[in-house]
């Protein structure tokens, strides 16, 4: 059935009036009675042995209720939970050391929480925090990812030899003898820093306790509100049914949000309960720059070996990868890097080494792309390399080292972040490479415009990139589908939303089989007390994981419906059909029944109910995919650049994506443009920059620089359709997708621009400053 | 804080009046939302780069992160609560039509800052819509549907 809602059509969306319109309820829009106002002391130094935390004077303070150190939380003070163990790899060394809620002996990053101050107001929270005394003798701080592992580098975690967090080697095939007659080896050290997730919204929690009802309910910017209940529950000793945690509207979440669990995540509740009054604590912009986790540092050596035709004969990587302070997230973004280096291509040979390293930095988790981005910065440099020094055009060597259409499923022999193996379940690389290569007019550029260009002294340079992303990871996620009396149907789901559309897409997913446009469907997510089985919105899983779960709820529930109908109108299944909110039998429109009206008899007040039958037309169901499914896509650009300010301008910016079955094309297209623009924001203008201390130097938008209108072009989509054989509805993620490859199509972009003269681009994120560093040759100025 | 200290705020917010006695240091944007209750203007950053928090002071685009709510006193604001009627403002509606919005926080900063700029740029073209939301950051949708989204407005409201 084709409607105007179902699946595959530009819905509008269900949720932008309320958002439109002011009404929408973030986590600093709760306002309770009796509210208290939460601030947190934080440490301005990154490594420090913590003597003493003087509350006295902030507790005389007019207007303060309460402040915390670690010692006033006896018991309840303890480490964070390891989020996610080590994938069963057999050459893993692994150990762990997750955050604590407040500080105690030592401090390990600036902005560690150390007190608590509660007051009637955040202003006066905030003058109270001022008025604690810390008293902490600095110790030398790990500032550098290379660093952490010198022989004279400060020790982070005392209980360790070392600052080395895990030690992984993955392989596939003998590199070695594999490549022992390469025609060529090309071997390079690519870097990349690190950057924040900067959703506009910063995190909050509100923590209400109803002592009468013993019941805990918190509102809270999470990305996986069921977790976070699970946990809060198991830590405060309460039944699960007696903690409810809401995740209303969502201001961007782009991975931290999902990082479990915070120190304010801990802490509010508890106090909550101690204090018996509502508590608010919403963190400020720049609290965000070093209390919310960050990512990106990563150092690699590399090397591809390929035959005289530049095929690909195998890569061997060895990299070090930052986890800052504490490593609670495991080992899931250096495993993406490792597996999501292989790309779109056959490798038949690959050795993988990485340290795992702990660094004085805030702590990282993954943002937007999640590790991805390394592995497809090296992969592509790398092939970038081997094209210019064979003579073979950078198209042509992708082309060749494409996995074919019958390559599926394909076994990479190593082990994905999800503990799966990393098997590709579908792909079809050649149509989008192609497609990309005519939407940015490859050939005419290269033999007429950039000729041109450069005759009239401008340097004008394209990009041409391929990249896959491991999309759409279980566990499992469920969803309940209900037809109410009114006709109206409601979907409740448990994976929160930030933004990506949930309230559209899963209501097209389901109005299809049920016959009702995706207006009539409400979707409630992200609210343990409407559902509460399932893990959270991360890896680009929601229209995959959850999307599904609403499908298969859905075709129960029409199940139930035709059940319902057949014995309302006295007509056998078969011949019913649904649509426009009536189930009516087939070439008999007369005969016929509002959904509504069949909800209301399928709960009825009286009379006797045929034993087994369930009331209502209401259905739970639960997917989990075996596996994740393999997202794909290739990215272009023309980029110009201007050689005296060494700024950029992007002429022409072209995505060619798949993500199997599309659900809602405007949606899709709206993550993918986001993506990018985030993308671009790490390629050419984000960076957390440091100093030798482990200070952050640039903890504000006015120095932190997030892309503008003026900075992310208008961009080109096309889609190729290769449905997930994994899932019923065929799709495969899409919300990470726009932001992984941006920084190898920079790269590629920026050396053809500026010809043969130009410099290696082997790290990201550039900037104006570091590219003009660049150009004056350099490199490590 | 000293209760002497408290000054009195009055005027106008989407046609009503309000009068208050507040701290002199406290933010319009804080007063807005938590002393008027009107929170469908959000709180980025607090150093004026974000613009989720732009409402209007006497049909002017103003960040109220950077302004006191005592030098509102006397002054007509509008929120973004006050922009529909019973139906939407014609930019309110061209955003859904082209889904100039995804997670919807920087959204109320962006129309408000929408509304004086159409009224003086009634047929811009794209590179002034760029300029006029270059001081609203939204990390969602990379822009470009917030443009279509303004294109559309124009050229409704030009009807």
């Amino acid at each position: 059935m084709t409607t105007t809602s179902g699946i595959g059509a530009s819905t509008l969306r269900n949720e932008d009036h309320r958002l439109l319109t002011g009404s929408a309820l973030f986590v600093d829009d709760v306002h309770l009675e009796g509210m208290l106002h939460v601030a947190f002391v934080r440490s301005d130094y990154a490594h420090g042995v913590l003597r003493d935390v003087d509350l006295s004077a902030a507790l005389a303070l007019p207007g303060v209720i309460a402040a915390y150190a670690a010692d006033d939380l006896g018991e309840y003070w303890s480490p964070g939970p390891l989020l996610v163990p080590p994938p069963p790899i057999e050459r893993c060394e692994f150990r762990s050391a997750t955050q604590v809620p407040l500080a105690k002996d030592k401090v390990r990053h600036v902005g560690e929480a150390i007190a608590m101050i509660v007051a009637e107001s955040r202003y006066v929270a905030e003058d109270g925090a001022a008025l604690v005394e810390v008293d902490i003798e600095p110790l030398p701080a790990v500032a550098t990812t290379e660093g952490a592992l010198a022989d004279d580098a400060a020790r982070i975690h005392d209980q360790f030899d070392s600052n080395q967090a895990a030690h992984v080697v993955q392989e596939k095939g003998d590199y070695e003898s594999a490549t022992a007659d390469a025609a060529l080896r090309v071997r390079r050290r690519f870097r990349m820093d690190r950057g924040a997730s900067a959703p506009m919204e910063n995190r909050g929690i509100v923590a209400q306790w109803d002592e009468r009802c013993a019941e805990l309910t918190i509102w809270d910017t999470t990305q996986a509100p069921i977790p976070i209940r699970n946990g809060l529950a198991h830590m405060l000793g309460l039944p699960e049914t007696h903690v409810r945690v809401i995740a209303p509207f969502i201001g961007g979440g782009f991975g931290p949000k999902i990082m479990m669990f915070y120190p304010e995540e801990v802490l509010l509740p508890w106090a909550a309960m101690q204090l018996k009054r509502p508590l608010k604590w919403i963190e400020d912009r720049q609290e965000s720059f070093f209390a919310t986790t960050q990512e990106r540092e990563q150092i690699h050596d590399a090397e591809l070996a390929v035959d005289a035709d530049g095929r690909i004969l195998g890569v061997r990587d060895s990299f070090l990868c930052d986890t800052g302070a504490y490593n609670p997230y495991g080992l899931t973004i250096p495993i993406n890097s490792q597996c999501t280096l292989l790309g779109p291509y056959d490798v038949p040979n690959y050795w993988s080494e990485f340290r795992l390293v702990f660094t004085n930095k805030p702590i990282v988790t993954p943002v937007r792309g999640a590790g991805r981005q390394h592995g497809v910065f090296v992969m592509e440099r790398l092939l970038d390399l081997a094209a210019a020094e064979l003579g073979i055009d950078r198209a042509e060597i992708r082309r060749r080292n494409f996995l074919p259409p019958d390559a599926f499923p394909h076994d990479h022999e190593i082990l994905y972040q999800d503990f799966a193996p990393l098997v590709y379940d579908s792909g079809n690389y050649e149509p989008a490479l192609d497609k990309a290569l005519e939407m940015i007019d490859y050939h005419r550029f290269a033999t007429e415009l950039q000729p041109a260009y450069r005759t009239d002294g401008r340097a004008v340079g394209l990009g041409i990139v391929s990249y896959v992303e491991g999309t759409g990871v279980g566990p499992y996620e469920g969803a309940r589908v209900t037809v109410q009396t009114d006709g109206r149907v409601c979907v409740a789901t448990g994976v929160g939303t930030q933004g990506q559309g949930h309230f559209t897409s899963f209501a097209q997913v389901v109005a299809e089989p049920l016959g009702v446009s995706a207006a009539e469907v409400d979707v409630i997510t992200g609210d343990t007390s409407h559902f509460n089985w399932g893990t959270g919105t991360f890896a680009s899983r929601g229209a995959v994981v959850a999307g599904n779960a609403c499908h298969a709820a859905a075709l129960a529930v029409r199940g139930k419906i035709l059940a319902t109908a057949a014995g309302a109108l006295g007509a056998d299944e078969s011949d019913l059909e649904i649509g426009g909110g009536f189930v009516h039998v087939r070439d008999e429109p007369d005969r016929t029944i509002s959904l509504g009206d069949l909800a209301a008899r399928a709960n009825p007040l009286r009379g006797a109910v045929t034993p087994g039958t369930e009331p209502g037309l209401e259905a739970t169901a639960y997917f989990g995919p075996e596996r994740g499914s393999t997202a794909s896509g290739v990215h272009a650009i023309v980029l110009e650049i201007d050689r005296d300010t060494a700024q950029i301008d992007i002429l022409r910016y072209v995505v060619v994506h798949d993500c199997g079955t599309v659900i809602n094309p405007m949606i899709v297209e709206g993550q993918i443009h986001g993506g990018v623009a985030h993308g671009i924001g790490n390629a050419f203008y984000e960076e957390l920059v440091f100093d030798e201390g482990a200070q952050l130097m640039n903890a504000s938008f006015m120095d932190y620089l997030l892309p503008t209108a003026m900075d992310v072009p208008h961009i080109e989509t096309a889609h190729v359709m290769t449905p997930s054989p994994l899932n019923p509805l065929g799709v495969k993620g899409v919300g990470e997708a726009g932001a992984i490859p941006v920084g190898a199509l920079f790269a590629q972009a920026i050396e053809d621009a500026l010809g043969a003269d130009a410099p290696e681009i082997l790290e990201m994120p550039l900037s104006p400053n570091r590219l003009f560093e660049l150009l004056q040759g350099d490199p490590d100025a | 804080m000293d209760e002497a200290q408290r000054v009195n705020v009055g005027g106008s917010v989407n046609g009503a009046r309000f009068e208050r006695e507040v701290e002199p240091r406290l933010l319009l944007s804080d007063f807005l939302r938590h002393e008027l209750h009107l929170t469908g203007t959000h709180v980025g950053c607090e150093h004026g780069v974000c613009g989720a928090c732009t409402v209007l002071i006497d049909g002017e685009a103003v960040r109220s992160c950077l302004m006191l709510a005592v030098q509102a006193d006397g002054c007509e604001i509008t929120t973004v609560e006050g922009l529909a009627g019973d139906a939407l403002h014609p930019i309110q509606a061209a955003f859904h039509e082209a889904h100039g919005l995804q997670c919807g926080f920087c959204t109320p900063g962006i129309l408000t800052s929408l509304v004086p700029f159409l009224r003086d740029h009634p047929d811009p073209d794209e590179q002034e819509i760029r300029e006029a939301i270059s001081g609203n950051l939204c990390r969602c949708t990379g822009y470009q549907n917030i443009v279509a989204a303004v294109e559309l407005a124009s050229e409704n409201m030009r009807g």
